[in-house]
């Protein structure tokens, strides 16, 4: 019996058409406490209102600053950390009576950053593989574990009983997808998976991922700050900024086009490989507003270059782009009602 | 649901091509290379095997006293101890007096060892309101210094073994709840409880199998470094008469009963104490052999 | 800086609390009627039960708390059942004369804790080092209630320098700044002071050691500055730690000098204690045990103040 035989997902029960993960008006806000008695003085606005779909066997990569949310909603996704408010549906499945937390999590698994905090250090590589399995009562989960380890491209003999701390970061971070995978899931959140590894390590694991994702028929979402990696493995993109969605699109659409402002400087502070290719953008300057403050209107209109009044007054909605509904973007500068001076010209050069 | 033995190996295919070495064989290695901490353990263990076989031992009765030997010099014949202020072999009490001083002494801590780690990983771990009236409980111990605290729980329910072994956990179950507290929040926050959580298991499975392995070292140490303090607080709380009641041997008992004779044979009267020192010393030394050997730090 | 201290004084007040409701379930974890101590023998029932409404014990506990603690807020702690003197009055007396033999422990125990911890700290890994730690162990580790017993075999018995018991000539109740009250003190105030220097000279150690390794400290050896002025430099920056440990010294110090009363007779707030234990008198143990209490209590406020108004790294909002 190979991994594959070993990979027993649940059911697709919404056909191809349905999209696996259908996220809507997620909200979560910190509390921070402080002051006299306690009470709570101010709240970070951590993810706010964000929706957006991924289809099945589809990668969607999710870019954005450090702080602009992409990890708290990773831990939304799958109940790590309690949402606020807002609608998690998958495979057509709300979240909620019909599709309990501990059901959600069968089909949704999480890879961690590589870091000494990732793998329990007490517990050898096969019983932390195993964990999940166990839990969820599947048969064998020993033997489970082992062929997993083997698919990863750890082997299971000289891998089974070792440590955390005798293994390099790659071989970890094998152990971490491989740990996801045994628990069969059909979703799998990536977070920053590869952003700790050396370069060379980190292309062989992208690899990896690439084939899993077509032996097992997996879908993925790529958090990452690294462009070049999210162009790599995405099919489509979706930029954040201070917990809010600023553009959603194909990976070609938003190569060709950064059509938000944000997204622009984003691409453009990207070191590129081709000198005739250099932007003359100029780089984002300050840092990122305060998200418990966040500023009114549009989120980005404090570093933005071509912010008008409407900006700081109204904040815009995602939308379509005209001639291509699939790459969606938050910006009034796209909307020609929005009362924005340059309103519909697209983005200034 | 098969829950048990997560952390158990399968039966090995082929020979681990590099050996690996767990944790517990690492800090086993390193005790024993340690002559201090050996030395300790080893005073200690004498202490205890003597204390449990006192009985077997040969010596003379602890209780049989005699008006005519009363307060002998070391030395004498067939009392190579001498004799208390009531004539009863000294050796034999002071052997006999470690099984009620080393249990009185011991037991508490371990005893608040089990209750405040459940305590402090619970706090630590769930959180929220949880937290708040199990820390904020103990936060009101703290107000008490452990000697106060010991003594005015003694006070109140009286002298007798049983008293004296319920103060004195009272007096330790706070300290280890707000170490066990702080660690298990720090363990908390790693990202392998959040993937364990992500499994779909449950608090409790998350707990016994990722939180109690990585946060029990740390919480052991420091119950180890209490155990001193607690052999000389309960060995106090019955020099203070509020602990064993005579005629039973105990050390801190003894040396309260041996005070009338310091003018006689001051050096005899000191020699219960000598006991209570020793063993509190080798306790300390051997807490902070284990504290390095684990490398727990402060 | 005024918020913190505020917020801190209202952090106090629910621990202040919990310590009343710990001092009054003392008496009720007390085995047998608190009555049979007050009344006579062969007291009849009606007797009793007009003494057990006199007393307010015919009420339910929390109404008996509220009535206690409205009491214990104007200053009447209730009355000795051994003496029929105020508990308040007993306490303070008692109390006087532990916080002199605190005070003089710690006058004793800081400097020379203090120095040794440096001294091993400074000298790290040499044989100074590891005398003053092998010193320290022994300090935290000797039960000084024994040291006392010994202190007096050798001082009192033995060379007859120093008195063993009282603290004062022919068993005097009342301090005086003299030299015959204060050889009573000499004894009592070392053995007491034994402990407090062991802990000081560990963490004076671990602090010493540790800065002095530190990055900023080796800029300065960097810049050209001389020995002694980066000796200051860590001086000022080991002072808030030692400060607050040297606080709740004094705190432990008065809390835990019962054992050292018991064995000099030293008529403080322990002897008091193991009196009020002995002839059961609880009003009293609940009055001597609250009063130490709430003087750790506020001990502890103190050092935090402190520390926070000398360590500008601790958030003072």
């Amino acid at each position: 019996m190979s991994a594959t035989d070993a990979y027993i997902p649940q059911p697709d029960t919404g056909g191809p058409a349905q999209p696996l993960l259908i996220v809507r008006a997620l909200q979560k806000h910190f509390p921070v406490r402080g002051g006299l008695l306690g009470r709570t003085q101010a709240r970070v606005q951590a993810v706010d209102g964000v929706s957006f779909e991924v289809r099945k066997g589809e990668t969607l990569g999710i870019v954005g600053e450090s702080g602009c949310g992409k990890s708290t909603t990773a831990k939304l996704l799958i109940g790590l950390t309690p949402k606020d408010r807002g609608e998690i549906i998958f495979d057509g499945v709300p979240l909620g009576p019909d599709l309990p937390l501990k059901d959600l999590r069968k089909g949704v698994q999480m890879v961690f950053q590589d870091s000494y905090a990732t793998l329990n250090p007490r517990l050898t590589i096969l019983a932390s593989v195993a964990f999940g399995a166990r839990v969820q009562g599947l048969p064998d989960p020993d033997g489970l574990a082992r062929k997993m380890m083997d698919r990863v491209g750890l082997d299971p003999d000289r891998f089974a009983h070792r440590y955390p701390h005798e293994l390099s970061g790659g071989q970890r971070q094998r152990v971490n997808i491989a740990r996801a995978l045994a628990m069969s899931p059909r979703l799998v959140v990536l977070d920053e998976a590869v952003s700790a590894l050396d370069k060379s390590v980190e292309a062989q694991v992208l690899n990896l991922l690439s084939d899993l994702r077509a032996e097992f028929g997996l879908t993925y979402i790529f958090i990452s700050h690294d462009l070049n990696v999210v162009r790599y493995i995405s099919d489509r993109i979706l930029v954040m900024y201070l917990g809010e969605v600023v553009e959603v699109a194909p990976v070609d659409s938003i190569w060709a086009e950064q059509a938000h402002p944000y997204t622009r400087s984003l691409f453009s502070a990207m070191p590129s490989m081709d000198p005739d290719n250099r932007t003359s953008e100029p780089p984002l300057s300050g840092d990122p507003p305060n998200p418990i403050n966040p500023p009114p209107g549009c989120r980005f209109h404090t570093r933005c270059r071509f912010a008008a009044e409407i900006c700081k007054a109204k904040a815009p909605t995602l939308a379509g782009l005209p001639g291509n509904a699939a790459h969606m973007v938050a910006c009034h500068l796209h909307d020609p009602a929005s009362g924005h001076p340059k309103a519909g010209q697209g983005v200034p050069e | 649901m098969a829950q048990t033995d997560f952390a158990a190996d399968a039966p090995a295919g082929r020979a681990p091509v590099a050996k690996p070495q767990g944790y517990w064989a690492g800090v086993g290695a390193r005790l024993v290379r340690d002559p201090i901490t050996m030395l300790c353990a080893a005073v200690l263990l004498m202490l205890i095997l003597a204390a449990i076989f006192a009985p077997f031992l040969g010596l003379a009765d602890p209780y049989k006293g005699s008006m005519i030997a009363r307060l002998k010099p070391l030395g004498t014949e067939g009392h190579i101890l001498g004799t208390d202020e009531q004539g009863r072999d000294m050796l034999a009490r002071l052997v006999h007096g470690g099984r009620l001083t080393l249990f009185i002494g011991l037991m508490p801590v371990v005893l608040a060892f089990f209750i405040g780690s459940a305590l402090g990983i619970v706090a630590g771990y769930v959180g929220g309101l949880t937290n708040t009236i199990i820390m904020r409980t103990v936060d009101v111990f703290f107000a008490f210094p452990s000697v106060l605290l010991a003594i005015a729980i003694s006070g109140a329910l009286g002298a007798g073994i049983v008293n004296s072994l319920v103060s004195l956990t009272i007096v330790f179950i706070p300290p280890i709840t707000r170490v066990a507290e702080a660690v298990t929040s720090g363990v908390r926050a790693l990202d392998y409880i959040d993937a364990a959580r992500a499994t779909g298991a449950s608090a409790w499975t998350v707990i016994r199998v990722h939180v109690i392995g990585n946060v029990l070292s740390p919480i052991f140490v420091y119950a180890t470094s209490l155990t001193s303090v607690c052999m000389i607080l309960a060995a106090g709380l019955s020099f203070l008469g509020i602990g064993v009641r005579p005629p039973e041997p105990e050390w801190g008992l003894m040396l309260n009963t041996l005070r009338s004779a310091i003018y006689v044979d001051p050096w005899l009267s000191a020699l219960p104490g000598v006991m209570i020192f020793v063993t509190s010393l080798c306790l300390n030394l051997l807490s902070d052999g284990l504290r390095s050997a684990m490398n727990v730090r402060d | 800086m005024l918020t913190y201290l505020v917020r801190r004084l209202i952090l106090v007040l629910p621990v202040a609390f919990g310590v009343s409701v710990i001092c009054f379930l003392l008496v009720q974890i007390a085995p047998g009627d608190p009555l049979t101590a007050i009344m006579p023998v062969d007291a009849t029932a009606e007797e009793q039960a007009v003494m057990r409404a006199a007393y307010g014990l015919d009420k339910p506990l929390p109404v008996q708390y509220a009535i206690w603690i409205g009491n214990l807020l104007q200053g009447d702690m209730g009355k000795s059942i051994a003496t029929g003197r105020p508990v308040a009055s007993e306490v303070f007396g008692a109390v006087q004369n532990s916080l002199l033999l605190a005070v003089s422990a710690a006058i004793i125990a800081f400097p020379i804790g203090t120095a040794l911890g440096f001294l091993a700290g400074y000298f790290r890994d040499t044989w100074a080092d590891r005398a003053v730690t092998a010193l320290s162990i022994t300090g935290v580790s000797v039960p000084n209630y024994w040291l006392g017993i010994v202190l007096v075999i050798i001082f009192s018995v033995n060379l007859g320098w120093l008195p063993s018991m009282g603290a004062g000539p022919g068993g005097s109740q009342s301090w005086a700044w003299d030299w015959a009250h204060m050889r009573h003190l000499i004894l009592p105030a070392v053995t007491l002071a034994v402990v407090p220097i062991g802990i000081v000279a560990h963490t004076v150690r671990a602090l010493a050691g540790d800065i002095l390794t530190m990055d900023f400290v080796q800029a300065l050896y960097a810049k050209g500055m001389s020995r002694f002025d980066v000796l200051r430099h860590v001086a000022r920056n080991a002072a808030a730690t030692a400060l607050s440990v040297m606080g709740l010294q004094l705190g432990y110090l008065l809390g835990g000098s019962i054992l050292i009363e018991a064995v000099f007779n030293w008529p403080g707030s322990g002897f008091l204690l193991s009196n009020a234990i002995f002839q059961r008198d609880l009003p009293l143990l609940q009055g001597t045990i609250l009063v130490l209490a709430l003087f750790f209590v506020t001990m502890n406020l103190i050092v935090d103040v402190a520390q926070a108004a000398i360590d500008p790294r601790i958030q003072r909002t």
